[in-house]
């Protein structure tokens, strides 16, 4: 029962997300893509849950654990700060002239 | 409520938040907002999970920091103009990240270590279900693919490798083969993944999906990056997608199913601006096989109209309507803020100005937009497609900076064009037409050009950024 939950969820989301995207004009592009790539950085969730929960002791599971934190990081971070640098620039010309 | 709870909901508040974030990010005016928005949803979620019971945290920090430093020193000094390859290596790491904790799980539930998690929800029951284990598979399969697809997607886009689709013979049956072993390895691993042979065909198909990676994006050529990179961004959604499934949880899904859908819809756009379909960006190799496609029509001779700086200028001080049509060359030239500097320079002089922006002009979707917005060009300016075309005969000049397939007359006269149906700006149809390029090659898509035959187009031969630089200058003098 909980996976057909989860399967519904899935589902659920992708119409959603057709829904939202839709709509997105072609010169925010670039911004919603870099944007929507530091969402994908969610998957640090599932990293941190890795490489945290239970004793780590066990070379491999920290190594894969470690690099797999590390991976989405980039994502999380770089994602919005570059995409925050972007959009700014999209700002100023509006306020500017 | 116990601590578990609270993460839950909190997963569910960040998942809320993604989505508005994503809604804001559709309009100029919030989109900064928007972008803050989601960022807090992340936060969110990371916290709910880092407050997650039983937690262990020194490997965590090393791994932040690691990635976080990373990031953030490479979202700071990217250039705009580089923008392409760096949201390709954005993507690759996202999908390596999805791929790793699928192995991970894995790893800890193969070798008994620790309460993994994956199958979380189905602990009562008795560990995970094969729903979980498919997704531990899915979930190496596609961020696998994601990883290396976009590793040579960068390298294609930086520079660092031929830009020319990559064929040989028996490619099918070598990427068939492909396929049928990463159906059996799956098959076999789903069905008993404690067995030790389950062990050694999981690691066979991490293997196999980095292979994979790079198989289907060897074939695809500069001109077609668009679309590559915005089906990578979709699979690496998708890979936190399955990520999610493997650890039964809700925010990781709901993300991870948005970005996949946005790759999605952004994969359709870009296709239908070049009026191909995906099947045939991803197979056919195009723009190859220069033979095959040149042959067709014979090709339009005649000769060439060369125009000097001084000339060009002498004509731009004349005109009362002025386009700019840029191209992927005005990326590579960097040319973008001195052809704001002309563009300004214009309307002193009466002019009216606007950027014409195809919809797959550039190496990504909205990539001239972007560069035109660091360069500081009006928003009011930039038109689309689907509006200049209709007014396009009411223009003085058009400059064309850089771009050469999006202004193919080819595509829309020439039915035997390889690029033929291809919607594209009609600068032959202005009064005059400039054209910036570096020589008389053809474009990506190897086809001759017509408009650089027309009776009313001039070529600018040169380096787009001095060529600029030259007539503002002429501006400058006068």
């Amino acid at each position: 029962m909980e996976m057909l939950l989860l399967l519904f969820t899935f589902v659920l989301s992708i119409f959603l997300g057709f829904e939202l995207i839709s709509k997105v004009p072609s010169q925010l592009h670039t911004p919603l893509m870099s944007g929507s790539n530091a969402i994908s950085g969610i998957s640090i969730v599932g990293a941190l849950l890795a490489s945290g929960l239970g004793e780590p002791k066990d070379p491999i599971a920290i190594t894969l654990g470690v690099i797999a934190v590390a991976c989405a990081s980039i994502n999380v971070f770089g994602g919005y700060l570059v995409t925050h640098r972007m959009l700014e620039m999209f700002r100023h010309k509006e306020g500017g002239k | 409520m116990d601590i578990n709870t609270i993460t839950i909901l909190a997963y569910m508040v960040s998942a809320v938040l993604f989505i508005f974030g994503l809604k804001m990010l559709s309009k100029a005016t919030t989109a900064v907002r928007g972008n803050l928005v989601s960022s807090l949803g992340m936060l969110i979620a990371i916290v709910a999970t880092l407050i997650h019971a039983g937690m262990d945290y020194q490997w965590i920090i090393v791994g932040v920091l690691i990635g976080g430093i990373v990031g953030t020193v490479a979202a700071l000094r990217v250039p705009m103009t580089s923008m392409p390859e760096f949201v390709a290596l954005f993507n690759g790491t996202g999908g390596l990240a999805s791929m790793l904790v699928g192995w991970s799980e894995y790893y800890h539930f193969y070798h008994k270590i620790g309460p993994y998690t994956v199958g979380t929800a189905g602990i009562d029951a008795g560990g995970p279900n094969v729903v979980n284990i498919i997704a531990i598979y899915l979930a190496v399969l596609i961020g696998g693919v994601t990883f290396t697809g976009s590793c040579i997607a960068y390298a294609k886009l930086a520079g660092k490798m031929n830009t020319k689709p990559i064929l040989f013979s028996g490619q099918q049956v070598v990427n068939g083969l492909i396929l049928v072993a990463v159906i059996v390895c799956g098959a076999v691993f789903i069905y008993d993944p404690e067995a030790s042979l389950a062990q050694l065909l999981f690691y066979v198909a991490v293997v196999v999906s980095l292979v994979l990676g790079v198989m289907v994006t060897i074939p695809i050529g500069g001109a077609d990056m668009p679309v590559v990179i915005s089906l990578l961004n979709s699979y690496s959604g998708l890979a936190a997608c399955a990520a999610g499934f493997v650890i039964d949880n809700t925010v990781l899904i709901v993300s991870g199913s948005l970005v996949g859908a946005s790759g999605i819809v952004l994969t359709t756009i870009m296709c239908k601006a070049m009026n191909r379909s995906l099947a045939n960006v991803l197979f056919s190799g195009f723009g190859s096989s220069e033979g095959a496609t040149g042959a067709g029509g014979g090709g339009p001779q005649g000769e060439a109209k060369a125009i000097s700086a001084e000339d060009a200028y002498y004509v731009l001080e004349a005109a009362s309507s002025v386009v700019f049509v840029p191209g992927y060359g005005m990326a590579v030239a960097q040319a973008q803020h001195v052809v704001r500097e002309l563009g300004e320079l214009l309307e002193e002089n009466g002019a009216e100005v606007k950027y014409a922006v195809h919809p797959v002009a550039g190496r990504m979707p909205g990539h001239m937009n972007v560069l035109l917005a660091e360069a500081n060009v009006p928003y009011e300016q930039l038109v689309e497609m689907d509006d200049i075309n209709p007014v396009i005969e009411s223009i003085d000049v058009a400059i064309v900076i850089g771009a050469n397939d999006v202004v193919n007359p080819a595509a829309r006269d020439d039915p035997d064009s390889a690029i033929a149906g291809m919607p594209i700006i009609n600068v032959d149809h202005a009064r005059s037409c400039f054209v910036l390029k570096r020589s008389m090659r053809s474009g990506f898509a190897g086809v001759e050009n017509p408009l650089f035959f027309k009776e009313n187009t001039r070529m600018l031969f040169g380096d787009a950024k001095e060529s600029i630089t030259a007539i503002v200058n002429e501006f400058k003098g006068a």
